[in-house]
């Protein structure tokens, strides 16, 4: 022996090394499938009365089944549909809701229940082991596929009527194009209409519970206000998509409370013209805390302080809430002085 | 006492002696706190502003002021109208038990006689919105429709779609407005009270007031129907999306759970 032989050797269990590889007992196949354990009867095998009471509960369930179908059908053509009855614990509830799905809801579950029953207590419940088979095709199906395969081939003629084949492939490669066309859906680019909104110089600022342009006198300290662009109508076609960017709140405030110059510079006689979406993701923000001049985004909580140039103090939002330059004109009314200086709403990939 | 003299430089002295402090104003202020005791007598006089004043230096003085200039601890109540004081002493909130981030809706301890005094006093502070009358106020014939619309346009941010309520910033909240009468409905627009804005008139009309009022006792009364039955809170999909997936799909599991491990097997292992 070797030494290159005998190292190993070295490092094999003292027992073998002693007795030799035969005398180390190893049962035949340590993994041996320990079979199926006898099989059970349940009292449905063997009580011919009990298998008859289960078939009789499944035949009940069943029928019943069939009586709220017929039920449903009943009440779908009795029960008047603005009727409203107290159930509990659901409360008032309107009849026919309460009827239709209690009925349709026995008549399916009958019909499970049925099933679980039938197949637990009748149905054969002797196990049955099933040998996996081989995954791989006899060698004479394989062979027989390759045969067909090749003599389809040729009876297509594909390699031989050359035009056939190629306008073909002409046709295949150009039926994904309508569906990539489609995804023009997708745009057009917005363009610049991200940074205009309904508000431009002149534009009055109508009251949205009235319809009527709004007075300075009108919107009192610690008041809320909801406006919309002169011109701008709920009947338009394309009022929400407007209105999404030129939604406005007014709030009034005391000049001497205004802590930002160009907010102060920007309202009138300490009213001041928020834009109502929020610059976070774009949700209704108008949750307006009066005696501390917050106001509060519901979405994500995001927090603006109206009385600092509606600087975010709390939350995600990524910019102040744009105001809105608001005057007066001659007739009184309280009136735009020109478009939103920025964006409004949520920040975008080419806003800056 | 000389004992008690003798341990006056005693390190741990001021600190009793502010402990006893302490003790003595919460127990003074919890045996004259103005929502128990300012309960003042029936009273069978007509209104007048000098009831009112005798109630207000009792119940309201100490926040607002001798004369209602206001102080640290409250607002000043010039101007806010007898509407403010009806809505604010009507609902329980004032006078206030304790400061805090909003004066919670209490049982009210007041009569109706001894509020009109005391809204009487303080309109006579500064001119501000009157109560209103019942047929300022009367929801019947109102638009619920309309009402509906000028709810989501104006309140629903705050008290949710149907009047729900929901929090806002460092504890207040807007309040569920379940079981608030219409008269309380139509001052809170009025008046604003605590954090929320105003609603006056010449923004938001009576007859838009109405609606409201109808709308919210449509939506959110004792004996509004909910057609779908169970409205788990009226909160909307949150409520009803954990309700569904807590109650309705553990209910199939463990149906499903209680059909496999059930044996149907005669000799029970």
């Amino acid at each position: 022996m070797s030494t290159h032989e005998e190292t190993p050797e070295e490092h094999l269990p003292s027992e073998q090394r002693e007795h030799g590889a035969e005398a180390v007992k190893r049962p035949e196949n340590p993994f041996a499938d320990p079979g199926l354990p006898p099989h059970e009867h349940r009292v449905q095998d063997i009580d011919e009365a009990a298998a008859k009471r289960s078939e009789r509960a499944v035949a009940f369930l069943f029928a019943l089944s069939m009586v709220a179908t017929v039920g449903f059908i009943a009440a779908y053509v009795s029960v008047p549909q603005d009727k409203s009855i107290y159930v509990w614990p659901l409360g008032h509830i309107s009849a026919m809701n309460f009827s239709l799905g209690m009925t349709l809801g026995i008549a399916l579950f009958c019909i499970g229940a049925g099933a679980v029953h039938w197949a637990r207590t009748l149905m054969s419940d002797v196990e049955i082991p099933d040998d996996r088979h081989e995954i791989g095709a006899s060698p004479e199906v394989t062979a027989k596929v390759k045969a067909d395969w090749v003599q389809g081939a040729k009876e297509s003629g594909l390699g031989r009527r050359k035009l056939i084949r190629n306008t073909m492939l002409g046709a295949l490669t150009l039926v994904p194009l309508s569906g990539v066309v489609l995804l023009r859906d997708l745009g057009p680019l917005p363009g610049t209409s991200l940074r205009h909104t309904a508000w431009k110089k002149g534009k009055l600022l109508v009251n949205m519970n009235t319809n009527e342009p709004l007075r300075p006198s009108d919107v009192v300290v610690g008041s809320l206000t909801f406006a919309k662009p002169e011109g701008l109508e709920e009947h338009d076609h394309d009022f929400q998509k407007e209105i999404a960017k030129a939604a406005l709140m007014i709030v009034r405030l005391q000049p001497e409370n205004i802590k930002d110059k160009r907010e102060l510079d920007w309202s009138h006689e300490g009213i001041v013209a928020y834009s109502k979406i929020c610059t976070h993701v774009g949700c209704p923000i108008s949750l307006y805390e009066q005696q501390t001049h917050h106001a509060l985004c519901p979405c994500h909580q995001s927090t603006f302080d109206l009385a600092d140039g509606a600087r975010v103090i709390f939350g995600p939002a990524g910019h102040a809430l744009p105001q809105l330059r608001i005057g007066v004109n001659d007739e009184g009314y309280l009136e735009a002085l020109g478009d939103f200086a920025e964006p409004v709403g949520p920040a975008f990939w080419e806003r800056g | 006492m000389k004992k008690l003299s003798a341990r006056r430089r005693h390190p741990l002295a001021a600190v009793v002696v502010l402990l006893l402090a302490l003790a003595a104003t919460g127990g003074l202020y919890a045996a004259f706190a103005p929502a128990d005791k300012a309960k003042a007598e029936e009273s069978a006089q007509s209104l007048t502003i000098e009831e009112g004043k005798k109630l207000y230096s009792v119940g309201c003085a100490s926040c607002h002021g001798t004369g209602g200039q206001g102080t640290t601890d409250g607002p000043s109540l010039v101007g806010v109208g007898a509407a403010a004081v009806d809505f604010q002493v009507g609902t329980g909130r004032m006078p206030a038990q304790q400061p805090g981030a909003q004066v919670p809706k209490k049982k009210n301890i007041y009569s109706q006689a001894e509020i009109d005094q005391l809204a009487a006093y303080v309109s006579s502070l500064g001119a501000g919105p009157a109560v209103p009358t019942k047929k300022q106020y009367d929801p019947s014939g109102a638009d619920i429709g309309k009402g509906g619309e000028l709810f989501r346009t104006n309140c629903a941010q705050c008290h949710n779609f149907t009047g729900k309520g929901g929090a806002l910033t460092h504890g207040k909240y807007a309040p569920d407005l379940n079981g608030v009468s219409p008269k309380h409905l139509y001052e809170a627009m009025q008046t604003g009270p605590q954090n929320m804005p105003s609603f006056p008139d010449s923004t938001m009309p009576e007859k838009n007031k109405k609606d409201i009022i109808a709308y919210v006792n449509a939506v959110n009364g004792d004996d509004t129907e909910h057609p779908g039955g169970l409205e788990l809170g009226g909160l909307g999909p949150v409520s009803e999306g954990l309700f569904g997936w807590v109650f309705g799909l553990g209910t199939l599991i463990a149906v499903a759970v209680w059909i496999a491990a059930r044996t149907a097997k005669a000799k029970k292992s």
